[in-house]
């Protein structure tokens, strides 16, 4: 009992003694024999029917006071005195009993929902330890300057952006991304508010303000979700608006118009017994009309849902999005960051095995003859090179020449190493086949420095010094990496519906497509500038809205870099791999914390199920209160029916939205 | 102007006749009650005074819903 009621605050312990109290008063006086005593079983019912139902009466006075006489209370209040009226003492308390009940279910349910997404959220700091003149302080991260050096011990959670300027150590970014495993960091690598310190002690200078932190804007975000309502939401609240008017007329309608009929139609005797039978049905109808089920599952569970997701590192940014998301059809992909990498990776070495040279010696040449270029292509070398575990040794290069648009010249020991494109090849004279692979190729073709001036002297620019006849060696494919799991989610979104993948992308049409077929892409354009993106998702807007239906959704998903005008006309923006980028935070709709591109099927089926549930609670809901209503209008369904479908579909609704949180294993 | 106030309300229904009845004050835009966060959002009109405006709509809030708190 302790453990179940600690969670309670004051109001709800209070009506949960009330509820308790008025539930034994009533089952006592059921057992009593007070039949031959009418007064005194009016004044003893009286008792349980006030302890438990004397703030609602208050309530439903105070209402009519302010001229609002369709509430909650004023509903409950005139049902259960026409249920005492009537005679009908016990149900008039049970009403307002099983009333109470639901209401005290539902409170509870809405304070834990609140205090699992606070739990799931966990990533407000509650201090940071600011370093000042030598000595550590715990302060408010409110007050922590931008420039402030902090400390962050193992354990604690990092409350503020900022560069890690001493010590090294993994930091666990769960609660931001759903991501499990650690990420490392040392000095130099820039770190996020809201991820934990796992090992080592960090001295970290802040680049933000705390309001401006990752943690305190995906708070913000998660928090103010709720704003933006889904159509489902603004439908059920119209119909609350509607519904209990609607029901206490018609009740009215069948306290008189049911008698009358009765009489003029079917020849009844006009009695006592007639008109109280359907004024009995009329109270039934008003115990009915309460929509608070059907309005409160609702928000329940889009709360529910934006809440899970964004503890597996999906911010929705509000419950109009979570709809737009579960309808997606169509599905747009920027290429760079979306389904590839966007770093430049060495993919393939091909030599030239009559020279005699394997793989790892030509890759040792060009990247010693990169070593001083800052070019990705010429870094993407050097870091397959280093990849081995091999050193470079930038001593062994002298006389760089860089042979601008084309490549570069060096001597590397003994030998004039030329990387380039086949430009370079070309103006050196160097006989080599194109190569057919898609991506950058740099092709390596080297000559002994010392060697008979008079041959092979090339044209053209820089004064490459005599040596022997330039030998081919063999060439290096750099492409941009297609992500591990990009083949693997578009085919699951093919399975969650998406009838069309398209990918868009400012590279060259060979590499496009030869990524568009490696992940199974259905359409593919290439070679594009950023405004042509814009005019592209117009024109498949409109391709949508002629083959679709009309609920069917179109998103663009991009790294949120560059593309926020694509973002921003379609129907929903993605943007992947926001971690720590406020513009992509800003521009889209859904933000994806890492870049994996399995979050989006996982976002899609998020918001599915949240959908699901919303659904399932509007229909369960409407259609239990409309059986009710006309079951209770013929005279089948009483007042304890009623009430239990009335607090009964509450609780199954309620419930029901509470699963909207689980999307863990999804 | 845009501005956020935290709000104290028992059940959902009763939250949206809050955001009806802050609506319909004068000096407010648009006002939007997150029952779950339980959190108000009010744009003011042009020119409007925001302390006095949301005394009134604390007022028009509680005719509707006697339970309600808005926290100035």
């Amino acid at each position: 009992m302790t453990k179940l009621t600690e969670n309670l605050n004051k109001k709800q312990k209070n009506l949960l003694l009330r509820v308790i109290a008025a539930a034994v008063m009533l089952v006592v006086l059921h057992l009593l024999p007070l039949e031959d005593y009418p007064v005194l079983r009016f004044l003893l019912f009286m008792i349980p029917y006030l302890t438990v139902g004397y703030d609602i009466l208050r309530k439903a006075w105070k209402g009519i006071l302010n001229h609002q006489v369709f509430d909650e209370c004023f509903l409950m209040a005139v049902a259960t005195i026409g249920a005492m009226i009537l005679g009908e003492y016990s149900e008039g308390v049970a009403v307002m009993l099983f009333y109470q009940i639901g209401e005290l279910f539902q409170s509870i349910a809405v304070g834990k929902s609140r205090r699992s997404i606070s739990e799931l959220m966990d990533i407000r700091p509650d201090y940071a330890n600011l370093e000042q003149d030598g000595e550590v302080e715990k302060v408010d991260p409110d007050e922590v300057e931008v420039g402030s050096i902090i400390v962050i011990r193992p354990g604690e959670k990092v409350p503020i952006d900022g560069i890690v300027v001493e010590g090294s150590s993994s930091l666990n970014t769960s609660a931001l991304t759903g991501e499990s495993l650690p990420r490392d960091v040392k000095p130099g690598d820039e770190i996020i508010s809201g991820s934990v310190n796992m090992s080592g002690l960090l001295r970290v200078e802040t680049t933000k303000e705390f309001d401006e932190s990752t943690a305190s804007k995906i708070l913000e975000l998660v928090e103010n979700a709720g704003e933006r309502k889904a159509k489902s939401e603004q439908f059920i609240s119209k119909f609350a608006r509607w519904y209990t008017p609607a029901v206490c007329y018609s009740a009215l309608a069948l306290a008189v118009l049911g008698p009358l009929v009765s009489i003029l139609v079917f020849h009844r005797t006009s009695d006592l017994a007639l008109w109280s039978d359907w004024i009995y049905r009329a109270l039934t109808f008003l115990v009915i009309s309460c929509p608070c089920a059907i309005v409160v599952s609702v928000p329940l569970s889009f709360f529910g849902g934006i809440g899970g997701a964004s503890n597996q590192g999906i911010l929705i940014k509000g419950s109009n999005f979570m709809e737009t998301l579960a309808n997606v059809k169509y599905i747009v992909m920027d290429k760079t960051g979306t389904i590839t990498k966007g770093n430049f990776e060495v993919t393939a070495v091909h030599d030239e095995r009559e020279h005699n040279i394997d793989d790892a010696h030509m890759l040792e040449l060009a990247a010693l003859a990169e070593s001083h270029s800052s070019h990705p292509i010429a870094s993407s070398i050097r870091r397959a090179y280093e990849a081995d575990g091999a050193i470079l040794d930038k001593g062994r290069v002298t006389d760089v020449q860089e042979v601008s648009g084309k490549g570069v010249i060096a001597a590397v020991d003994a030998l004039q190493v030329a990387a380039g494109n086949l430009k370079l090849m070309k103006m050196l004279g160097v006989a080599c086949e194109a190569c057919r692979s898609v991506g950058t190729i740099v092709y390596v073709a080297s000559r002994s420095e010392a060697a008979d001036p008079e041959n092979g002297q090339p044209a053209g620019e820089g004064s490459v010094q005599a040596g022997g006849s330039w030998e081919y060696l063999g060439h290096i494919v750099i492409s941009d990496e297609i992500k591990p799991g990009a083949a693997d989610a578009i085919r699951q979104m093919k399975q969650n519906g998406i009838v069309k993948a398209v990918m868009l992308t400012g590279d060259i049409t060979s590499m496009a497509e030869s990524v568009a077929r490696e992940v199974g892409i259905d359409e593919v354009h290439a070679e594009l500038l950023p405004e042509d993106k814009v005019t592209l998702v117009e024109k498949l807007l409109a391709e949508k809205k002629a083959a679709a239906s009309p609920k069917a959704t179109l998103a663009f998903v991009g790294d949120g870099i560059n593309d926020a005008p694509v973002l921003a006309i379609a129907d929903l923006g993605i943007a992947m791999g926001a971690l720590g980028s406020d513009a992509a935070i800003e521009a889209a709709d859904v933000v994806l914390m890492d870049d994996d591109p399995a979050k989006i099927v996982k976002a899609m089926r998020i918001a599915r199920k949240c959908i699901r549930i919303v659904n399932e609670n509007i229909w369960f809901a409407i259609g239990v209160k409309f059986a009710c209503l006309l079951l209770g209008a013929l005279g089948i369904a009483n007042m304890w029916l009623a009430i239990f479908a009335d607090v009964g579909v509450m609780v199954l609704c309620v419930l029901n939205s509470v699963r909207a949180l689980f999307v863990k294993g999804m | 102007m845009k501005k956020s106030y935290k709000i104290d309300v028992d059940c959902a229904n009763c939250a949206n006749k809050m955001e009806m009845a802050a609506n319909k004050t004068e000096g407010v835009k648009n006002a939007t009650v997150n029952f779950m966060a339980l959190k108000m959002k009010v744009e003011f009109e042009d020119g409007a005074d925001p302390a006095a405006v949301m005394q009134q709509v604390r007022s028009n809030c509680k005719i509707v819903e006697d339970d309600c708190e808005i926290f100035l």
